[in-house]
């Protein structure tokens, strides 16, 4: 395909293949890097961005010898790129990890069956251990059985609480003493967006960690915290890396949407955008005013909660009950009318959001 | 002008039964001194092929932020964007990143 020879010209345009890689100066480059705007060939880019993942991981110290990790993977790109540059990294630098792929299985007929195919056949191309929760085993539920009980309004708010908990018990039953997560860039940028909009001042501090839960059982950490969407799906199309793309079938989540355009938007203008908003993030001191919420556990099922009763606990009890809307919606305003407002208030707050996951991905 | 169109990562669900590669003809535009560009490419496959919710994939004269395109494996953002020139037998390939990871 590539036909036409390194002629280095410089007539306007320029057509494929005619510039050169700024790193090895040989190469026609084959991409623009958002990072940084250079132009660099195929064989540069898979080592930069190997490279680059490498150093978040050593910078972090996210894992130390001799862990089992287990890999949160849907089966989409981020997952996907994720596991395969993982196993790599980890034989190339001697990590001394032991990698599993964790999934979690919705019940959700025509994707998630899809998408699980294809995190089957990552575990054979990987040689990585698979192991598949769902929430039928876990809850008596499918995401098909919720939403044939509640319709598609707030069916995201039960996915999303109930994948949460779904990774760390599977997490658990491998006997891991980590998961990854591959939330890239752009998904932390958006979180950051979503967390200001929504004046939700204890995820603004914690989504852009890149360890989450180093109180609780399990820690979490993104090990793609810097590396842009593009790239991935860049690495993942040279590398021909079988994922899989299609959106949930039960109602795309619209105001997560507005602020990914808008991300996007903005990364067309300027791409570093998205790296800036990261700090931006980071940056963010919360007042010594501000109350907190308060971590506690579950009284029924033990996991982590900063209410009596967790979140996933007070879902399924609506649902078993026959009272979908139990737990959904303003908890902050319902608050307010308590005689206990301002107790509630503040232990609600940890509670009110990890329901808007975007679809394929898992929360933060 | 003969090209091969690609669409991945949930684009081909635009576009009638979900074929992921088409092998097509463009007829040269009568303006423009008979150039196939990018831009005009983009109007034509809205035009030919996309079958439901082209602001999926198109936004304002160019892809919708976040479809990624390569000419040839190459990133168009090194080619000219929509001023890139087709060839005879070019490959285009476009690719969303807008879905869950």
């Amino acid at each position: 395909m590539d036909s036409s020879a390194t002629d280095g010209a410089r007539l306007p345009p320029p057509r494929a293949g005619s510039r050169l890689c700024v790193r090895c100066g040989e190469r026609k480059a084959a991409l623009k890097r958002p990072k940084t705007l250079e132009q660099i060939c195929r064989e540069c880019f898979y080592i930069i961005f190997e490279d680059e993942i490498h150093q978040t991981i050593v910078q972090n110290s996210l894992f130390k010898a001799g862990e089992r990790v287990a890999i949160g993977a849907s089966g989409g790109k981020d997952s996907t790129v994720l596991a395969y540059v993982l196993s790599e990294l980890n034989r190339q630098h001697n990590y001394g990890l032991d990698l599993f792929l964790l999934s979690v299985d919705e019940g959700i007929t025509g994707y998630r069956d899809d998408s699980l195919e294809t995190v089957k056949r990552n575990e054979i191309q990987y040689g990585l251990p698979l192991k598949i929760v769902s929430y039928k085993d876990l809850y008596g539920w499918t995401m098909d059985d919720i939403v044939k009980a509640i319709g598609l309004k707030n069916n995201c708010t039960f996915c999303g609480v109930f994948r949460r908990q779904a990774l760390d018990r599977g997490a658990a039953l491998l006997k891991a003493d980590k998961i990854v997560t591959g939330h890239n860039a752009d998904d932390i940028a958006e979180t950051v967006l979503l967390n200001i909009l929504r004046g939700d001042i204890a995820r603004l501090s914690r989504c852009t960690f890149i360890t989450t839960g180093e109180d609780g059982p399990i820690p979490r950490c993104k090990p793609f915290k810097y590396t842009y969407e593009k790239e991935i799906v860049m690495y993942a199309y040279f590398k021909k890396l079988d994922y899989f793309s299609t959106e949930c079938i039960y109602s795309p989540n619209a105001y997560r949407g507005f602020a990914r355009e808008f991300i996007k938007d903005l990364e067309r203008m300027r791409p570093r955008a998205i790296l800036d908003i990261i700090k931006s993030g980071e940056n963010f001191r919360i007042s010594t005013t501000t109350r907190m919420p308060e971590q506690g556990t579950c009284e029924r099922c033990g996991y982590i909660s900063s209410q009596k009763l967790c979140k996933a606990c007070v879902l399924l009890d609506g649902l078993n009950r026959g009272l979908p809307k139990l737990g959904i919606g303003s908890t902050k305003a319902g608050a307010r009318a308590d005689s206990d407002g301002k107790q509630r208030t503040k232990r609600s707050e940890r509670n009110t959001s990890s329901l808007q996951g975007k679809h394929g991905n898992f929360d933060f | 002008m003969h090209l091969t169109l690609e669409f991945g990562g949930g684009l081909e669900l635009l576009l009638e039964n979900s074929t992921k590669v088409h092998k097509v003809e463009v007829t040269t535009p009568k303006d423009g001194q008979g150039k196939v560009t990018m831009k005009f490419l983009l109007s034509w496959v809205k035009e030919n092929l996309i079958k439901e919710r082209p602001e999926m994939f198109l936004k304002a004269d160019s892809v919708r932020p976040g479809v990624l395109v390569l000419i040839n494996d190459c990133d168009w953002e090194l080619c000219g964007g929509l001023d890139a020139e087709l060839e005879e037998k070019d490959v285009v390939v476009f690719i969303s990143t807008l879905h869950g990871g």
